[in-house]
């Protein structure tokens, strides 16, 4: 008899709404143990293929059926230094899950019936942190003279420098802002990343022995060229995409329009909800638009939710976007847990132009329907908007959340270093080094907005380049 | 990061006005005229962008000049000497273009006059013939008269009461500098109004004029876009892109009115935690 997957426990809608605090609670022992004995240990496991990081899911999940929890967690760590991190924001229904023989054939969603593994792996990934595991190590003496630069302490940049002090490699990591962990801590909210996880993941590569430097900006303060002077054998690049795109409408700039990363980096980073404690402004409407179906437009409608009952207003936040649920990327459980909490959707819905007041606020959004047309060139059917079929949404806050790209100045500092149309860095794929010898990059300033355990897949590659390299000297 | 000396450059009429050279060798060496820093005071302060007035690469400092004006400037006002600042994070944007232009007038202020400076040194420097006007309310208020005298061919001081120089504002002199000869550059740093009036004559005089804004930022890397400004129909990130700007072409209206954006917030913060 087939087996139903396991749930994971959750606030409720109506009180999480209410705070920043993790949504989802992980499993239980009992409930980690149930959807463990559901997977059926293929002989040819598929579902590791689908892992950026071949993690060995088969023997992990075994390894919690005999309730081996700490063999669970070196199985995982050997792969991904990150499992609490990527447990809880891996879109594993689009990877590990969606090769799982489990996996419903005809579900309108991706992965429904496969082996939860992300939530499998947060539940060793926690274990680890609550028993304070030892650090997974083969330090080799060979390597304690070299050092390296990484520039970023994102998702890329932690997992390359994991990966290099495992080894016992010298790593500093530079950080322009004055916090470490890049979109994790700046971008994805803490009601999804909590701090303490954050922070547990990057005190745990501190005692890999990585050094962190915060407040630098390579770039402007030092060139790849003078980090090289200093004596890095290699430099690796994990600049993320981290430059917001608009809408290009008019009325854009009007105030209370919040680029997605303006608004998640006041909230998140600056803790703006905490204001005035926290000393950094945020603004919250009475009627909040975002515009945007990808995970950041999420974050942002639940943040901005938050806000509202923070401030006692009406719970009135709607996400707009130009096609259908179906078509939306972000991950299938923000889109269930942004409807639970009440965000509105209004699909098919192309914004057209920002209506402002004599201050220069935002008021209303005029908007035209769409259908949807011809696939485009990423396979999904492109919204084609109806003439004619203008409409207005009051509107005294926006957040455009539709796409990221890649950030320009160390690009713009190192003329050397090769870039494509998009102005990401060109890199060999099988090494991932750049046009400039010994310095990698991996991550968003690679392929352009991706996914953490995507990131952290590319940078592993780098780092194994760094680390055959290094070999060899 | 270390606050290495402290001067109270001015204190009356409640502007209070003061200058931190701070310890930060790696800025302070790569540090550019027309450049800024971020930083926070605190760990749960707010990040504020900040001119660099002077950098000196032997003793690895930096000076920075600020006129309190709301909550983290008075907060920064409160540190003394021997305290950190909690971040501080730069060079930022790009420098000015120093280059001989050839007759430029710089026009600085209030507190943007400490934001000239650097400038004026740097385009004396290399050859040009240096005219500044120096605008305050009075007097008293005046900043860094001398230090500029030495950096300019010429200095002109106008005051809003008279009190000294002579009575008017920064853009009568200019009018009346640009009626009588030709310039080749202007460079213009201090109150939005003023910079939008120095940009309006200067348009009818079709000459060239650089103007350094300061829009609200949060990361100033170009990561938020908080900054936005239009400049000549086209949209750009003060923090990354400028922050000088063809000041013919900013749309002074629309900047003004997003620096308004949080003036609630801070006049909230203000009364909460009022400067002890």
């Amino acid at each position: 008899m087939k087996k139903e997957p396991i749930k994971v426990r959750e606030v409720s809608a109506a009180t999480r709404t209410g705070n920043f605090q993790e949504v989802v609670l992980g499993y239980s022992e009992d409930e980690a143990l149930g959807e463990a004995s559901r997977c059926l240990q293929c002989k040819n496991p598929v579902c590791i293929s689908g892992c950026p990081v071949g993690i060995d899911i088969k023997k992990f999940i075994y390894q919690i059926t005999q309730k081996d929890y700490p063999a669970a967690y070196f199985t995982i760590r050997e792969k991904n230094n990150f499992p609490l991190i990527c447990g809880r924001v891996c879109p594993a229904e689009y990877q590990c899950r969606k090769t799982c023989v489990l996996t419903k054939k005809d579900a309108p969603f991706a992965s429904e019936g496969a082996i939860n593994i992300h939530f499998l792996e947060r539940f060793v990934g926690d274990y680890g942190k609550n028993n304070d595991l030892a650090v997974s190590q083969e330090k080799e003496e060979k390597f304690s003279k070299f050092k390296v630069a990484v520039v970023g302490s994102g998702p890329a940049g932690l997992c390359c420098a994991g990966e290099l002090a495992r080894k016992g490699i010298k790593v500093d990591i530079f950080e322009s802002l004055h916090k470490t962990g890049g979109v994790l801590r700046y971008g994805i909210p803490p009601f999804r990343l909590p701090w303490d996880v954050l922070d547990f993941e990057i005190n745990y590569l501190k005692k890999l022995g990585v050094n962190f430097i915060t407040n630098f900006l390579v770039g402007k303060a030092k060139t790849i060229k003078e980090l090289f002077n200093e004596g890095y054998s290699n430099v690796f690049l994990g600049l993320g995409a981290g430059v917001p795109s608009f809408l290009g409408i008019k009325g854009e700039n009007l105030c209370n329009i919040y680029s997605v990363n303006e608004f998640l980096v006041r909230v998140n980073l600056m803790s703006a909800y905490k204001f005035p404690e926290f000393h950094t402004p945020v603004n919250i409407g009475k009627n909040v638009l975002i515009v945007g179906g990808g995970n950041t437009a999420m974050d942002a409608a639940r943040v901005a939710l938050r806000l509202q009952k923070l401030k006692g207003y009406p719970l009135n936040t709607t996400i707009i976007y130009r096609r259908t649920e179906m078509e939306m990327p972000a991950r299938r459980l923000e889109i269930e847990h942004a409807k639970e909490e009440g965000i509105k959707f209004e699909f098919l819905v192309s914004p057209k132009e920002f209506i402002g007041d004599e201050q220069g606020f935002v008021r209303k959004l005029i908007c035209l329907r769409a259908q949807l047309g011809e696939p485009d060139s990423s396979g999904r059917r492109r919204p084609v908007v109806i003439e004619g079929s203008e409409f207005e949404m009051d509107c005294d806050l926006s957040v455009i959340a539709v796409g990221l790209k890649a950030n320009q100045i160390l690009i713009n500092a190192t003329p050397e270093l090769k870039t494509d149309k998009y102005s990401d860095v060109i890199v060999d794929a099988a090494t991932m080094e750049s046009s400039i010898k010994g310095v990698f990059a991996g991550g968003d300033i690679v392929g352009g907005e991706g996914t953490v355990i995507e990131a952290m897949g590319m940078a592993k590659t780098a780092a194994q380049s760094i680390i055959g390299e290094l070999s060899k000297k | 990061m270390k606050i290495l000396n402290k001067q109270i450059i001015n204190d009356v009429d409640g502007v209070k006005i003061t200058q931190l050279d701070i310890f930060a060798p790696d800025i302070a060496t790569k540090g550019q005229p027309g450049q800024f820093v971020m930083l926070m005071v605190s760990e749960k302060g707010e990040r504020i962008p900040l001119t660099l007035v002077n950098t000196d690469k032997t003793k690895g400092t930096l000076s920075l000049i600020f006129q309190e004006a709301g909550f983290t400037t008075q907060s920064l006002g409160k540190l003394n000497s021997g305290d950190s600042l909690f971040s501080l994070v730069g060079p930022l944007g790009h420098p000015t273009e120093i280059k001989k232009y050839g007759k430029i007038i710089l026009v600085g202020g209030g507190v943007g006059i400490a934001e000239i400076l650097p400038v004026a040194r740097a385009l004396k420097n290399v050859g040009n013939h240096v005219t500044t006007i120096l605008g305050s309310r009075n007097k008293d208020l005046l900043i860094l008269e001398a230090e500029l005298k030495n950096a300019s061919d010429e200095v002109h001081i106008m005051t809003d009461d008279g009190s000294y120089g002579r009575k008017g504002f920064t853009t009568d002199m200019l009018k009346e500098l640009l009626r009588k000869d030709k310039y080749d550059m202007i460079y213009s740093v201090g109150p939005i109004p003023m910079m939008k009036r120095v940009a309006l004559v200067s348009k009818e005089y079709q000459t060239k004029t650089l103007v350094s804004l300061s829009a609200l930022m949060v990361d100033a890397t170009g990561m938020c876009g908080c900054c936005r400004v239009t400049v000549s129909g086209e949209v750009k990130f003060s923090c990354v892109d400028g922050p000088d700007f063809d000041g013919h072409g900013v749309d002074w209206v629309e900047l003004e009115k997003r620096n308004k954006v949080y003036s609630l917030q801070e006049k909230h913060i203000c009364n909460l935690f009022p400067a002890a």
